[in-house]
């Protein structure tokens, strides 16, 4: 009756992440107010990656998982790109050219 | 044996050589499961980011009527439970039966203390006549029709947000009822395992919604 052999976190490296997850929380809310121009957008999604990766990696083990799992999990997110950016590209550029008869 | 189904829960199934295995098809299942949820709000993430690229100006406004205090407060509260969830896994891993329903009560708390600033929030928007209909008042704004398509967009996304919150609750809840019958031990938690995912996930959703609804205008124009 041998249990799969899982890698066990400590309960202090989740409550370091946890900690860092907070002060980051802390950190973005005060950037949105200072006036960075377009970089109040870069530094809001940046720090939200960052809390995304340290959720996925830590608290979801994806630095455990087989690599099969990293796999399908990096393939969504692309495909979550590729959505934002085919579409981004088509309606940011719409105006650029004039289309004769519009 | 059939008549044994329900003490599936320990044996490794006929189609799987090893229990680990059987756990880690368990795991990429749910991993796929959630990816058609990360395309399922990908698509409403896309329409707020296409609409305000369209209109930054109204949306600008809409975005900064939010309360982004109570916005970081429940990001706060939400990370916390995220935690005492990751400590519920935890304690699956180890089989430690008491720790699992201590973490699995402190996480559903959490989530209900969630939903509730959630409804508070909620219902400053009906005093404020900032639901999309007939009553929708948003003053200064001279497009009241942009600003409306800001808090349909609002509504949907923590709604949909909110009702994955209140699902999450009912799963962690069958849980508590589970590890209360003594199901898990060490050899077998992968319910906890799962349910865990999927609530990190409903996390990573708000860690999203968080900056792009209340953050990303916080200084522009005073309308």
């Amino acid at each position: 009756m041998s249990a799969p052999t899982e890698h066990v976190d400590s309960v202090r490296t989740y409550a370091i992440v946890w900690i860092v997850l907070l002060i980051l929380t802390g950190v973005t809310t005060a950037v949105a107010y200072v006036d960075l121009g377009h970089f109040n957008v870069v530094a809001a999604l940046s720090i939200a990656v960052g809390k995304m990766l340290l959720v996925a990696l830590f608290f979801m083990h994806v630095r455990h998982s087989t690599q099969l799992t990293r796999l399908v999990v990096s393939g969504g997110l692309l495909w979550l790109a590729i959505l934002i950016t085919l579409t981004m590209a088509d309606v940011v550029t719409r105006g650029w050219i004039g289309v004769p008869g519009r | 044996m059939a008549s044994h189904a329900h003490a599936e829960t320990l044996a490794v199934q006929e189609q799987f050589d090893t229990a680990a295995q059987q756990k880690d098809a368990s795991g990429l299942g749910m991993w796929i499961f959630l990816i058609t949820e990360i395309m399922f709000f990908g698509g409403l993430f896309l329409v707020y980011i296409v609409y305000r690229s369209k209109y930054p100006d109204v949306f600008g406004a809409a975005s900064r009527s939010l309360n982004a205090t109570i916005g970081a407060i429940n990001t706060a509260v939400l990370l916390c439970s995220s935690f005492t969830m990751v400590l519920a896994v935890r304690a699956g891993q180890l089989g430690r039966r008491k720790a699992i329903i201590v973490f699995l009560i402190l996480t559903l708390i959490l989530g209900f203390v969630f939903l509730g600033v959630k409804a508070y929030e909620w219902n400053e928007k009906f005093q404020e006549h900032h639901i999309p209909g007939p009553s929708f008042l948003m003053e200064g704004v001279a497009e009241q029709g942009h600003a409306q398509l800001f808090f349909s967009l609002y509504f949907a996304m923590t709604g949909l947000h909110a009702l994955h919150m209140v699902i999450g609750a009912g799963l962690l809840s069958v849980l508590l009822w589970q590890a209360w019958r003594g199901k898990f031990s060490a050899a077998y938690y992968t319910p906890i395992d799962m349910v865990g995912l999927y609530w990190h996930f409903v996390d990573i959703i708000w860690i999203y919604l968080f900056p792009l609804l209340y953050l990303i205008d916080r200084h522009g124009p005073k309308p």
